[in-house]
């Protein structure tokens, strides 16, 4: 085989190989339909309530931090508005709970195959050649830009895809469910510290709708790069792995 | 590349082998040891079996938390009721000292006490926040007879599982397990902060079930029920709550 054969077979194999391995693939997607559920019935359940404080206590003879300007699904809580919402309480915390359940369960099996099978340290670890400003001000320049991806881009990620998705595995998905379980008082029962540390159960709320919000403007700015980078193709990409 | 997918399917199916084998197992324990919520049916049972069952494991004996008396909200949210019914006004007429509580169900002795008979067990009093699922919260101090006490003093027989409690009010209802009813800080509430429980807030009696959400905490209680099953009562879900779609497990 010549030297020339041999280049063509490498480049051949790597328009074969699989952008996204299995377990990726499948827990991204058990997460898309989880994260849906989360988002869809977490606003609902703020609907009952659309006030928010900080420190341990907060109802309507407080102060809220600051007001959502919609009706709510109580009358007890003075919205302005002369209209009562729906209750969507019920179903909204059963399945809410049973999502929440699914995603860590889902996230724990993703984060064990990816720490075992090197997915973050080869595919998300920002590279020596990257860890600089330059690196990400070259990334965000050819954003600015609108610079056409390469075929380069559809094999690894850019330093700055890198930073997001670690930033969602790493920093917001452990605060949206550190935050979240602090709102149990049987669990706060058994572990005090765990809402304590957080300036108490107002507080445990607030931050739970805000990391929930960031990961929802995450989401945006997710589905906004891969229609700009080809929708089809990289939908395809994270389903059959191609 | 091609290798790292193929061991990410064989780590993927061995996985799930081992998940369904472990769920196979694990809900046979889980009833034998009390896991198992008896609204555990349905699209959302997974989920709330969970809940409850890693709940019972982590928290069987943990305390609620409670407060230093300068945390006491200064004016507490009394969340809105149905307007009383004639017998109600005619109890609160008579300053209730007619309000009984009959206990009885899986008991060697049972008996219906007055709030002065309540009183004369001993009390208990505490701080500790009122949690409502809708996200608001406040705290008081709650003072009453921790419902141990009462069941010690009826003799409950060793195969009671459920303690159900009932509002004068109709169809208000709910039940606990017995983690819950032997709980140091689940309190037959007849006082709150400097006086009398008022009204508004469940007098002359009211269960409070601190490490619950306050839909546990069930105002105008006249009846306890102890048994071994929650099957004969309503629907059979444990609670009038998740007739109304709302879980029977209150402490997420």
């Amino acid at each position: 085989m010549t030297r020339m054969d041999a280049s063509r077979v490498a480049l051949r194999d790597a328009a074969q190989a699989q952008r996204h391995g299995a377990i990726v693939r499948i827990t991204h997607w058990i997460t898309v339909v989880c994260f849906f559920a989360l988002v869809i019935t977490g606003g609902e359940i703020v609907i009952s309530h659309p006030r928010f404080y900080w420190g341990e206590t907060g109802n309507v003879n407080m102060k809220p931090l600051f007001t959502i300007p919609i009706a709510s699904s109580r009358d007890t809580v003075p919205t302005g508005y002369g209209y009562v919402m729906p209750d969507q309480n019920g179903w909204s915390r059963y399945l809410h709970f049973e999502a929440a359940w699914a995603v860590v369960l889902t996230g724990l099996v993703y984060g064990i195959a990816g720490l075992v099978s090197g997915h973050f340290r080869k595919d998300l670890m920002a590279g020596r050649g990257e860890r600089s400003w330059r690196a990400v001000r070259d990334v965000m320049g050819r954003y600015l830009r609108r610079a056409p991806p390469g075929e380069a881009d559809a094999r690894s990620y850019n330093v700055l895809q890198k930073m997001a998705y670690l930033g969602v595995i790493f920093v917001l998905f452990p605060l949206v469910i550190w935050t979240g379980l602090a709102l149990s008082p049987s669990f706060n029962s058994a572990f005090p510290f765990w809402v304590n540390v957080l300036g108490g159960r107002q507080c445990a709320r607030t931050l739970h709708f805000f990391v929930s919000g960031a990961l929802v403007v995450f989401l945006v700015v997710h589905v906004t790069m891969v229609a700009m980078a080809g929708f089809w193709s990289r939908t395809k990409a994270m389903i059959t792995g191609r | 590349m091609k290798e790292i997918s193929r061991r990410g399917l064989i780590t993927g199916g061995v996985a799930a082998t081992a998940g369904v084998a472990g769920l196979a197992a694990a809900s046979r324990i889980a009833s034998r040891y009390g896991l198992i919520p008896p609204d555990c049916k349905g699209i959302y049972g997974p989920g709330e079996t969970l809940t409850y069952a890693a709940q019972r494991l982590l928290t069987a004996h943990s305390l609620a938390r409670e407060f230093p008396r300068s945390m006491i909200s200064k004016i507490p949210f009394r969340n809105e009721t149905a307007p009383p019914s004639d017998e109600f006004k005619r109890l609160l007429a008579g300053g209730f000292a007619d309000w009984r509580l009959a206990v009885d169900g899986m008991v060697a002795r049972p008996g219906v006490y007055s709030i002065s008979e309540l009183k004369s067990l001993p009390m208990r009093s505490q701080i500790t926040e009122v949690v409502c699922e809708e996200g608001w919260s406040y705290i008081a101090e709650w003072i009453g007879t921790p419902l141990s006490e009462l069941l010690n003093a009826v003799g409950v027989l060793p195969q009671a599982r459920y303690v159900a409690y009932f509002s004068i009010e109709k169809d208000w209802w709910d039940s606990i397990d017995m983690a819950d009813a032997g709980h140091p800080q689940t309190l037959l509430t007849w006082a709150m902060n400097d006086g009398d429980l008022p009204v508004g807030f469940g007098g002359p009696l009211r269960l409070r079930v601190p490490r619950q959400l306050g839909y546990k905490s069930v105002k105008y209680l006249t009846r306890l029920t102890v048994t071994d099953s929650m099957k004969k009562f309503g629907q059979g879900l444990g609670s009038a709550a998740p007739e109304g779609g709302y879980a029977w497990y209150a402490g997420i």
